[in-house]
């Protein structure tokens, strides 16, 4: 499977997704903050972030990323509807998407919503980019995009594999332009993603996935209660 | 390993999954099929590894088949490694602004749901105890896990968790030292019997039991998360139910009350604190009446 690859390596318009995931560690609020930045304020596709943080303090990364995003900016509560902007997982929580379950499931669109999990750790990390990106590979199927972006240890190498198993769209910073190498390229190795590419061309990327949503008038409707 | 079904849902793993839940309903009256989905896949592909099959229907086999099966499977599903004071603020607001409301009455109810392996009971005992209330109160300590309720009933727990718990014990308005609560021995650290004299342990279930009579705060934190949106509103009835009016719920730090159908029933407390107090007339406050 070939998501809309030229042979430059540059993306195709992409498939269209619902929702785009994003993990990132030592380097990545810097790496965040760029992305926002350029984001246009008309950015419609809801995006879950973990970044790496430590477990037992009140993390300050929705007043950082908040002040410089164009987009809302909001930290994950438990049950909150996926809608357009940017979610942070909390400290000490891994953060997975949801759709109740069938037998509960009330007529209309598939309703994909956040659950929160204090399960163990996984990699040592809570929250853990695993953890969110197999529970988006699960929901979402191939409506997602992962990227992993500059980090110091292998966490989201397994959650960007299977999201790209699911027929999802994969992007990851490339570890030369990253401030911290080894989390891309245990990414690249693991998932063999679409899109291997500096900070800025990530960037565009997103947009372009965001801009192909918004021409789209099928699939997953996300709606608030 | 990984094994990825495909997109929302109906892969064999989901269908698998649902009729497991239900075989440990019917069979054996446990009932988790309200739980959160994306948990329990976490959970069951780990339990699969652990009885070494391959589906989740050759796990269905084996417990449905294999009695001594169901506790083990029932550990994946359940239980929840809590610490002691974990969010310190959390139990600095009950100790300091819901203690002193709560003194007021003569005697206290206190609904520990969900208590697991007891870390969160023995937090409220201890601060029960340092506050002078312990003894006019009655703790019912609750969880559907009865092997999680013999560990919170025998209150011991390893030695180097324990001392991890010191430092929020003391930012949680500790009123001496952790340490004064507990005597190390054998690489545990055995929690005081006395702050057990009060405490019921009962095997119960958010999913299919009933309620507690006129409790005076249900104290359930990071239980809800597990459960999908309409156990969650089950829950909630039912702790509105057990209150008296006025009576306090407290949940987790990142879980709240808005998607409860008797969210109208509560009043924020302490926002922050995610600490709610049942308003005082609500009409129709009663599960039976939705």
């Amino acid at each position: 499977m070939n998501h809309g690859l030229t042979e430059s390596g540059r993306p195709t318009p992409p498939a269209s997704v619902d929702a785009i995931v994003l993990g990132a560690s030592a380097g990545g609020v810097e790496a965040l903050l760029a992305i926002l930045a350029a984001l246009p304020a008309s950015f419609a596709l809801p995006m879950v972030a973990v970044v790496h943080i430590p477990r037992y303090q009140p993390s300050l990364l929705v007043e950082v990323l908040g002040a410089r995003a164009p987009i809302s900016v909001r930290e994950a509560e438990d049950k909150d509807v996926l809608l357009p902007g940017l979610v942070i997982a909390p400290p000490d929580y891994h953060v997975l998407l949801d759709v109740d379950s069938g037998r509960r499931h009330r007529a209309g669109a598939p309703d994909v919503h956040l659950a929160l999990s204090n399960d163990a750790l996984v990699s040592y990390c809570r929250p853990s980019i695993d953890v969110l990106f197999q529970s988006a590979a699960e929901v979402l199927g191939p409506r997602v995009a992962g990227i992993v972006l500059t980090g110091a240890n292998a966490d989201g190498a397994l959650g960007l594999r299977a999201i790209k198993a699911s027929g999802g769209l994969c992007a990851v910073q490339s570890p030369d332009q990253a401030p911290a190498r080894a989390m891309p390229e245990a990414a690249i190795a693991s998932a063999e993603p679409q899109l291997v590419a500096p900070l800025q061309e990530i960037t565009q990327w997103i947009i372009g996935l965001g801009t192909h949503r918004a021409g789209r008038t099928e699939g997953t409707v996300f709606h608030d209660r | 390993m990984i094994s990825i079904d495909g997109p929302s849902g109906e892969g064999a793993f989901d269908l698998e999954l649902k009729l497991l839940l239900e075989a440990i309903f019917q069979k054996y009256h446990c009932d988790f099929r309200g739980y959160a989905m994306s948990s329990l896949r976490r959970r069951l592909r780990q339990a699969m590894d652990r009885f070494g099959t391959a589906s989740l229907a050759a796990l269905q086999d084996r417990v449905l088949h294999d009695a001594h099966a169901l506790p083990i499977l029932l550990d994946y599903l359940t239980v929840q490694v809590s610490e002691m004071f974990r969010d310190p603020t959390h139990f600095l607001a009950l100790r300091r602004d819901v203690l002193p409301i709560l003194a007021t009455y003569p005697s206290l109810k206190i609904w520990i749901a969900g208590c697991s392996t007891g870390e969160e009971l023995y937090s409220m005992a201890i601060t029960l105890e340092e506050e002078g209330l312990l003894d006019r109160s009655i703790l019912y300590a609750t969880d559907v896990n009865e092997e999680a309720l013999r560990k919170a009933e025998a209150g011991v727990y390893a030695l180097d968790r324990v001392a991890g718990f010191s430092e929020s014990y003391a930012k949680a308005g500790g009123k001496g030292s952790l340490s004064d609560w507990y005597t190390a021995a054998y690489g545990g650290a055995v929690f005081d019997r006395r702050l057990r004299r009060s405490v019921v342990f009962s095997d119960h279930s958010l999913a299919t039991d009933g309620d507690f009579t006129e409790t005076h705060l249900v104290l359930c934190r990071n239980v809800l998360i597990y459960f999908d949106r309409e156990l969650q509103d089950r829950a909630i009835a039912l702790f509105e139910q057990s209150l008296v009016p006025r009576g306090f719920l407290a949940l987790g730090s990142k879980e709240n009350l808005r998607v409860s159908s008797r969210a109208a029933a509560f009043e924020t407390f302490d926002g922050r604190e995610r600490i709610y107090q049942k308003a005082m007339n609500e009409p129709g406050a009663r599960m039976n009446e939705q």
